[in-house]
């Protein structure tokens, strides 16, 4: 099971660096148009190669339908005249197609890049003020363990939550063009609190146990019994919240449909890494330090 | 009470219907109005970058640029529009529920940016290498300081002489000290008077001018001129600034969007309720109920704080849903696990509280930790999901501790002692 997860996490290494993430514009910069046609009578949704052609005299344009008569524009970073430039030409094309502008974004390269490092803080912070709260709440279990042991152990159960979802978002960039956006990294920062949690009701009882009994059957023996008596929550509550990604994922559009994703894919492995991960890891310390003394 | 506050429209039909039935109540509850954010209801998000570079006091030039652009915001008649520094050098307008973006742009971008520039010394040579092609990046006059913050009315005027309209300037003491200064330095030469970085007047000095007034004459019609006049009026900024980034949601998809996360959010309500009941039976029962008033107190505080509720929002609100119902899953299960080991209901509670407590504490503690820092460092989007997040979190230690095992503790009386399987 142990190695399973690492071929896992490897694997979505080497698909992120391969493929790297497809960053939406508010990391990267550009804009997004985002239209609706309404066709009145007489009047049809505009063929894409059509729109290509009206609109050929813009620059690095690339233009996709979404739905059934939507369609997005994707193109470098537009001033308002360029946008307002390109909508006259499509209303000037296509009189009678009802266009309608549902969404437009546009954002310069600097902002995109300071909200990549923002994320990227914000992330580290999370990590380090984790690592703190748990070396704190598990001092008494020094005897056993060093309380940042079972820190660490928490963190890298973490990046195996994050990182698998990140490399299956890689995936899906590469082969469907879905999008990495700043709500993504919300999502990532959620489960990372979600992961969290999930181990620290496992190491709680793991506490709970070794100072009530000690350790007198072995490390080994205490955290699996932990697990066994956690795992009816752990089961439920990831079973609730996956309830209400659920749907969130089937009823909640499209603007959050890939945020609900990421988090169903990080919580359910947030519940299984603080078993398969994070537990076997705080007993294989355990043994190397014994071993060491 | 708190329900009446979150759902008065429900409340006041009721007390309606009542009236009509010749029971007058007589009152009505107070609609508060949920805080929607432009995802939702439709509208522009507009980011400004300020060039700062040639300003000295950098925070009061943004604060200047600041209470432009909001008279200029204020003009367009938008509910609440958000006009707020980001930063040091950024400005962040939000206009909600506007139907012509484009042209709200138009008019905060083109707001006007005045200055008075001079002659420096080497200007006539600037002036005949630019002729010949040469130099053409240097700019041939240097500013003189005087600009659009010095500025106290602008009016449209007729010239005496040639009945022409042109702008006359009224400048602030400030102002009228520093164009003497000019005006008695640059005696018989050019002071050009520039809008957006483009020349539009460049009358030569005749005199020193010590009352603060200034005229602009140029090739104006009476319209054009009083356009002009209106713009500087309602605020010539100190220092230019520029787009840099720009969100706008068309009322359509911000409709369709609310509709479908609020369905997603009563859905996966659903479900939980169900899962909890047949789950857990009895606590199940009652946790739904704790439920209930956690999502009744959550939204009191969404009322009363004013969050801004935008997908990301309601996002983090059904996500604290979860977290609230872990806190009750902890608690049932410790529970019990205490039940089958064979000791009383009573005394299961009270095991199951207090065991589970510190679970609950841990994990509620380290989710605030990252909503925590997502809102400290983090912009609009994730700010908002990180504070509905937190709030939710704090909600829910409050609804599992106190309101679950209130109502619990009504079932811990004799009678349930031998109808376990309630548990």
């Amino acid at each position: 099971m142990f190695w399973f997860s690492i071929s896992l996490t490897i694997v979505a290494v080497i698909v992120t660096l391969v493929f790297g993430l497809n960053l939406g514009v508010d990391f990267k910069g550009g804009s997004v148009l985002e239209l609706e046609f309404s066709p009145s009578a007489g009047g049809g949704i505009p063929e894409v190669e059509a729109v290509q052609k009206s609109l050929s005299e813009f620059k690095e344009i690339s233009i996709a339908s979404s739905g059934t008569n939507g369609l997005i524009i994707r193109t470098v970073e537009l001033s308002e005249q360029g946008h307002q430039a390109i909508l006259s030409q499509l209303k000037a094309t296509f009189p009678s197609s009802g266009l309608v502008e549902k969404r437009f974004d546009s954002v310069g390269p600097l902002i995109g890049n300071e909200l990549k490092s923002k994320s990227i803080t914000a992330i580290i912070l999370v990590l380090f003020g984790v690592i703190i709260y748990i070396a704190i709440v598990f001092r008494k279990l020094s005897r056993v363990l060093p309380g940042w042991a079972m820190g660490l152990a928490a963190i890298i159960a973490l990046a195996h939550d994050v990182v698998i979802p990140t490399g299956m978002f890689a995936l899906l960039g590469h082969f469907y063009g879905i999008e990495v956006s700043a709500v993504f990294v919300a999502a990532a920062l959620t489960v990372l609190g979600y992961s969290v949690s999930d181990t620290v009701v496992v190491f709680d009882r793991v506490r709970e146990n070794v100072l009530k009994g000690g350790v007198k059957e072995g490390f080994g023996a205490v955290v699996h019994k932990s697990i066994m008596q956690t795992l009816t929550r752990s089961l439920n509550t990831t079973f609730t919240t996956l309830l209400s990604l659920v749907a969130i994922y089937f009823f909640g559009g499209e603007s959050i449909k890939y945020f609900a994703l990421a988090m169903i894919m990080g919580i359910f492995l947030g519940a299984y890494s603080s078993i398969f991960v994070a537990s076997p890891l705080l007993v294989w310390w355990n043994k190397r330090d014994q071993a060491d003394r | 009470m708190l329900f009446a506050f979150v759902y008065p429209q429900g409340i006041n039909r009721g007390i309606d219907y009542l009236s009509g039935k010749n029971i007058p109540l007589g009152f009505h509850v107070p609609n508060v109005p949920f805080r929607l954010g432009l995802d939702l209801l439709g509208g522009t998000h507009l980011v400004y970058q300020a060039d700062l570079s040639k300003s000295d006091n950098k925070s009061d030039a943004m604060q200047g640029v600041r209470d432009v652009i909001e008279r200029r915001v204020n003009f367009f008649g938008v509910a609440e529009p958000l006009v707020q520094i980001s930063g040091s050098d950024r400005l962040i307008v939000e206009l909600a529920g506007i139907s012509d973006v484009s042209q709200a742009i138009q008019l905060i971008g083109a707001t006007p940016f005045l200055e008075f520039k001079e002659t420096k010394s080497d200007t006539q040579a600037i002036l005949d290498a630019q002729q010949k092609g040469q130099r053409l990046n240097e700019d041939p006059l240097q500013s003189t300081g005087l600009n659009g913050k010095h500025l106290k009315r602008a009016s449209v005027t007729f010239g005496q002489q040639t009945y022409q309209p042109q702008i006359s300037l009224e400048l602030t003491s400030e102002g009228a000290k520093l164009f003497a200064a000019i005006t008695k330095k640059n005696l018989g030469k050019i002071v050009a008077i520039y809008l957006d970085g483009v020349p539009i007047s460049t009358p030569v000095v005749q005199s020193e001018i010590t009352d603060g007034s200034a005229v602009i004459t140029g090739k104006f019609t009476p319209n054009e001129a009083k356009l002009l006049a209106t713009r500087l009026n309602s605020g010539a900024l100190p220092v230019p600034i520029s787009l840099v980034s720009q969100q706008t949601i068309g009322a359509s998809l911000g409709a369709e969007s609310l509709s479908k996360s609020l369905k997603a959010g009563v859905y996966g309500l659903i479900l939980v309720a169900l899962f909890m009941i047949l789950f857990y039976r009895l606590p199940g029962v009652v946790s739904v109920l704790a439920l209930g008033i956690y999502v009744v107190i959550v939204l009191t505080f969404y009322k009363l704080i004013g969050v801004t509720l935008t997908l990301a929002g309601i996002a983090g609100f059904i996500l604290s849903l979860g977290m609230a119902v872990d806190a009750n899953v902890l608690i049932f299960a410790r529970m019990r696990e205490e039940l089958r080991a064979g000791k009383s209901i009573r005394a299961s509670m009270h095991e199951g509280f207090s065991r589970a407590w510190l679970s609950v504490r841990d994990s509620h503690v380290t989710t605030l930790i990252g909503a925590f820092v997502l809102y400290t460092f983090t912009t609009s989007i994730v700010k908002g999901f990180a504070l509905t997040l937190g709030i939710g979190v704090l909600t829910s230690l409050f609804t599992a501790i106190v309101v679950t095992r209130t109502l619990l503790n009504l079932f811990s009386g004799q009678r349930f002692e031998n109808k376990k399987w309630l548990f």
